[in-house]
């Protein structure tokens, strides 16, 4: 592109149009304002900032809701938006809400009422929406970054904790090697195509990809397989489940995956779709291996959140099971089976959150046992939301699962869903063990009454999960029309 | 009528009884026969509704009827619900049992009875549902569904070793149906659609239809239960309370004779073929074995568990014989069974309720205390044998009349199953009724009370009723039988004629 000059040989560039990043920079604009405040009015201020961040992210989701379908591209093609941006963004502004939301009773017991935190969701959350829009591979590392870092540091919120901190250090450590891997597989790429820029990688690879590529794109896959936490990239994610702060686990297990599958279909699909059959054999291992373990080392847990963890990492499978497919069918899988996957996922924790007995946290799945008896609302939502979670028909989970299963079938992955679908049943041990815990075991006691904003978010997320299946049209067509956006 | 016709009707009103139900409020006793109450109504009008969509059937027409059609999923994969001659009858098979199945709860259950009866009411939606689903996704959600309440009905209200049993029959039934998933969404594929009706119109090739027969076989098999897939079922049906046992029996098991009719046969005419002979090696073994394992058991039970799946041998033998006869006698003996299977998990009922065990060795010489039982256990244990007179008898004639027709040692072995089921059940009857009454716990006890004779009269009497006219049920099957077979099977059709057989 040639540049124009003045006179005395000085560049003009053009001001980019900010349009596009509008979204973005609201919630920029929003969180420096709100640091200042933070720091001028000091720990009081914990409850303004706090929802000012929600409203903040409110008026922003509200915002990418109504902004135009068609794509658009800013800030010298390295900034994107189309219906898929938008889809995943306000999926990713809902989860980072509600986690939030779902954060200040928990922390104003635990006496770590900082205002720091709602900052830290909101620059987590600058970064995934500008990981959704990364359109070359410098945005698509700069937005990962930014909600690394803040990831990071709220992973080891609760700083007397040793837990917490050694969580946060772990995903630090392993976080940075990750990144590193990352940046090197984007600099082989940028090496032997050229470019930085998706679109432009994707013109250079149509003749197909030298093996330079090919190492760097393993490189890639192996970063984002870390951030999605697939098999064998998954180490971390138990740890951190465990160790952190039962709201940012919460936090953790919704919208940063649902922004890392974004980058990943960003990426994949993007970049690198003329090269499918390259990369498609990558997928489809992670895939099944995340599903397999995830499915077999859930037996074994007694720790709730540690389960969790388990049950993520079987369900990221599931999703990068539509992504192997490398087709408009398996993008809509991946943007339905992610999108039910939040709700599910919220709903759970909203009822870990509420699982407190005599002021302490409970975290073992033998403290469910027979809230049947005790909590009947809680048991039928917890209930309901594990077996949606092992995709038990005809629960929102398995819409998800039928999703993924349809759009590898299409590409030809037969061999791989019959895999999967017994890796789903080797799943639904663990989880109808739970369900055998609250209805079929005696009752140990009540838990302390559930604070008011949970019990919403349970109930939102079980009617969600039982009655998606009769209304499913508004969220599949939705996830259709995001999904057209990229092909 | 916002386009929602009399099946949706059937769908929902179990599932408004099944909230009416949850909204109650007020003191234990009073919830307590509140639910009740409002869980027999609620069976009782879903019942009569069934009867109005029977009375608006045209036995006549091999064609889906009441069928309606509402956008879901995708435009390929549509809420589309109807009914033919196969499925009607399963509809009105299930409404006609769940009533009873609230009544013989009603002294028994005693606690969580509020869950207890909106699971009944849920599972009978479900249950619907999978006969009357028109596209194929949603068959799915709804075969599988069913699994979720009758998984909470044997883990809360079941035996002692309701646990074991209830994770058996979960994943038992799970690992055979997720195939079959995949199998679906590889027939979304090469058809285009989900929709029933255009996958029985269309040709897969034969290689596929291979593997999608497998696949389905595998769900149909776990679910019949075939042998040796069948072991699930004693124990589920072990620990089951009553009411679950007459469901287990009379209706779940029958969803996977309704798939190999409704798919896998009409479906993939070639691999039903190429496959036949190993579905009658698995019905015989079926029959000839189940009966055996049956005369050594000491649990009732687990007795009439294992004549179930004996009988069910003999449903997919009628099946695969590919002939009239052998199809609608299959049906015809599904249809039965469920009847008599479920009246004879009354009658255990009744006794347990007594005496708190199901050892037959317990019991002996019941008949000089109660004679009414007496009369009603007879009535379904001939029932069970194959009397002629019996409903009974009509389907199992039927289909080894089929089963002569395809294959004559087949048919030979397992008529042998018949002399077997009358040793089991008659040796059964026996010990429990005859000889002296020489156990001093026994002396008190009571004969059949209002409630009992309420709830096995009206069974009895169809049971005859079926069993000297048959034709009211065959009729039913004759439109699609026929229609099935010209159309999916004129190779065979060909063959009969030339032969003279038809």
């Amino acid at each position: 592109m040639p540049v124009e000059t003045t006179a005395s040989g000085i560049p003009i560039y053009a001001v980019p149009a900010l349009g596009p990043a509008l979204p973005e920079i609201i919630m920029a604009v929003g969180v420096l304002a709100l640091v200042l405040y933070g720091a001028l009015r000091g720990e009081r201020s914990t409850g303004v900032v706090t929802a000012a961040a929600i409203a903040l992210m409110a008026f922003t989701l509200g915002f990418v809701l109504t902004m135009p379908a068609e794509t658009q591209i800013t800030f010298a093609d390295a900034f994107i938006t189309d219906g898929f941006a938008r889809f995943m963004k306000a999926l990713v502004l809902i989860g980072a809400i509600v986690a939030l939301a779902m954060s200040r009773e928990h922390f104003r017991r635990a006496g770590i009422d900082r205002y720091e935190y709602p900052l830290l969701i909101l620059l987590a959350a600058i970064g995934m929406m500008v990981m959704i829009s990364a359109n070359d591979l410098i945005a698509l590392y700069l937005g990962l970054e930014l909600q690394s870092l803040a990831a990071y540091v709220i992973a080891s919120f609760h700083r007397d904790n040793a837990r917490s901190t050694e969580a946060g250090l772990k995903y630090f450590v392993l976080g940075a090697l990750a990144s590193g891997m990352l940046l090197y597989g984007s600099s082989l790429v940028y090496g032997f195509t050229g470019s930085v820029s998706f679109p432009e990688i994707a013109a250079v690879l149509t003749e197909g990809a030298n093996p330079g590529v090919i190492f760097g794109l393993v490189f890639i896959a192996a970063g984002l397989a870390f951030k999605v936490s697939a098999v064998p990239f998954h180490m971390w994610t138990p740890d951190v489940y465990q160790g952190a702060p039962t709201p940012v686990t919460a936090f953790f297990a919704s919208a940063p995956k649902v922004a890392a599958m974004a980058l990943a279909v960003r990426v994949f699909m993007g970049a690198f779709l003329t090269i499918v059959d390259q990369w498609q054999q990558i997928i489809v291992f992670i895939a099944v291996a995340s599903m397999f373990l995830g499915a077999f080392a859930a037996i074994g847990q007694r720790d709730i959140k540690r389960l969790m963890a388990y049950s993520s990492i079987a369900n990221i499978g599931f999703a990068l099971l539509g992504l192997a497919a490398g087709t408009q069918q398996g993008v809509e899988a991946v943007l339905v089976y992610m999108a039910i996957y939040m709700v599910m996922t919220l709903g759970v924790f909203a009822c870990i959150l509420a699982m407190r007995r005599g002021g302490v946290e409970l975290e073992t799945i033998d403290d469910l046992a027979g809230t049947a008896r005790t909590h009947p609302g809680f048991a039928f939502a917890m209930a309901m939301l594990m077996l949606s979670l092992a995709g038990i028909p005809p629960l929102a989970g398995f819409i998800g699962k039928y999703y993924a299963f349809w759009a590898a079938v299409e590409a030809g992955l037969v061999v791989f869903a019959v895999l999967g679908v017994i890796a789903s049943v080797v799943g639904a041990y663990y989880y109808l063990r739970i369900a055998k815990i609250i209805y079929f075991d005696e009752p140990v006691g009540a838990y302390e009454p559930m604070p008011g904003f949970l019990r919403g978010v349970m109930a939102v997320s079980a009617v969600f999960t039982v009655g998606f299946w009769l209304v499913p049209a508004p969220l599949v067509a939705a996830a259709g029309v995001a999904a057209r956006s990229l092909f | 009528m916002f386009g929602f016709g009399i099946l949706s009707g059937l769908l929902i009103l179990p599932l408004i009884g099944a909230a009416f139900i949850l909204t109650l409020r007020g003191d234990e006793a009073a919830i307590r026969n509140n639910a009740r109450w409002a869980a027999l109504a609620t069976t009782i009008v879903t019942f009569l509704l069934s009867l109005v969509a029977w009375a608006r059937f045209d036995t006549g027409s091999a064609d889906f009827q009441l069928v309606e059609s509402h956008a879901w999923l995708m435009e390929t994969t549509r809420f589309t619900l109807g009914v033919d001659g196969f499925s009607l009858p399963f509809v009105l098979l299930t409404t006609f049992l769940m009533p009873f199945c609230i009544l013989a709860s009603w002294e028994t259950i005693k606690t969580r009875i509020k869950e207890y009866m909106v699971a009944f009411l849920v599972l009978e939606a479900l249950m619907i549902g999978v006969f009357v689903a028109l596209d194929l996704v949603l068959f799915y959600i709804f075969f599988e569904a069913g699994l979720i309440p009758m998984f909470l009905i044997i883990g809360i209200w079941g035996g002692k070793r309701r646990i074991y049993a209830s994770f058996k029959f979960f994943l038992y039934t799970l690992l055979g149906s997720v195939l079959m998933l995949i199998a679906v969404v590889a027939m979304y594929w090469q058809a285009g659609t989900s929709d029933i009706p255009t996958l029985l119109a269309h040709d897969f090739p034969v290689s596929l239809q291979t593997w999608l027969w497998l696949a389905f076989f595998a769900s149909f098999a776990v679910k019949m239960p075939m042998w040796p897939v069948h072991t699930w079922l004693p124990d589920a049906h072990v620990e089951a309370p009553t009411a679950g046992s007459v469901i287990l029996a009379g209706i779940l098991l029958k969803m996977g004779g309704y798939g190999f009719i409704r798919f896998s046969i009409p479906m993939f005419p070639d691999a039903s073929m190429y496959f036949a002979p190993m579905v009658f090696a698995l019905s015989v073994i079926a029959i000839v074995y189940t009966s055996l394992v049956a005369l050594m058991q000491e649990d009732m039970k687990k007795l009439i568990a294992y004549s179930s799946v004996a009988h069910m041998g003999f449903v997919t033998m009628g099946l695969f014989s590919l002939t009239p006869q052998g199809i609608e006698g299959a049906m015809f003996q599904m249809i039965s069974h469920g009847l008599i299977s479920g009246a004879l998990f009354l009658c255990v009922g009744v006794i347990y309720d007594r005496m708190h065990t199901r050892e037959i060795k317990a019991y002996g010489g019941l008949i000089n205390r109660m004679p009414l039982y007496g009369v009603a256990f007879l009535l379904f244990t001939m029932a069970n044998v194959g009397l002629p007179g019996t409903s009974g008898f009509v389907g199992e004639f039927l289909t080894l009349i089929g089963a002569f027709q395809a294959n004559f040692w087949v048919a030979f072995v397992a008529t042998t199953g018949v002399i077997l089921s009358a040793c089991y059940a008659l040796w059964l009857y026996w010990r429990v009724m005859n000889g002296p009454l020489v156990k001093p716990e026994l002396q008190a006890i009571q004969d059949l009370d209002r409630r009992e004779v309420l709830l096995l009269a009206p069974l009895g009497i169809l049971v005859i009723y079926y069993g000297v006219q048959p034709q009211v049920i065959l009729d039913a099957f004759a439109a699609p039988t026929q229609a099935l077979l010209a159309n999916a099977y004129p190779v065979l059709q060909a063959g009969a004629s030339l032969a003279g057989i038809q």
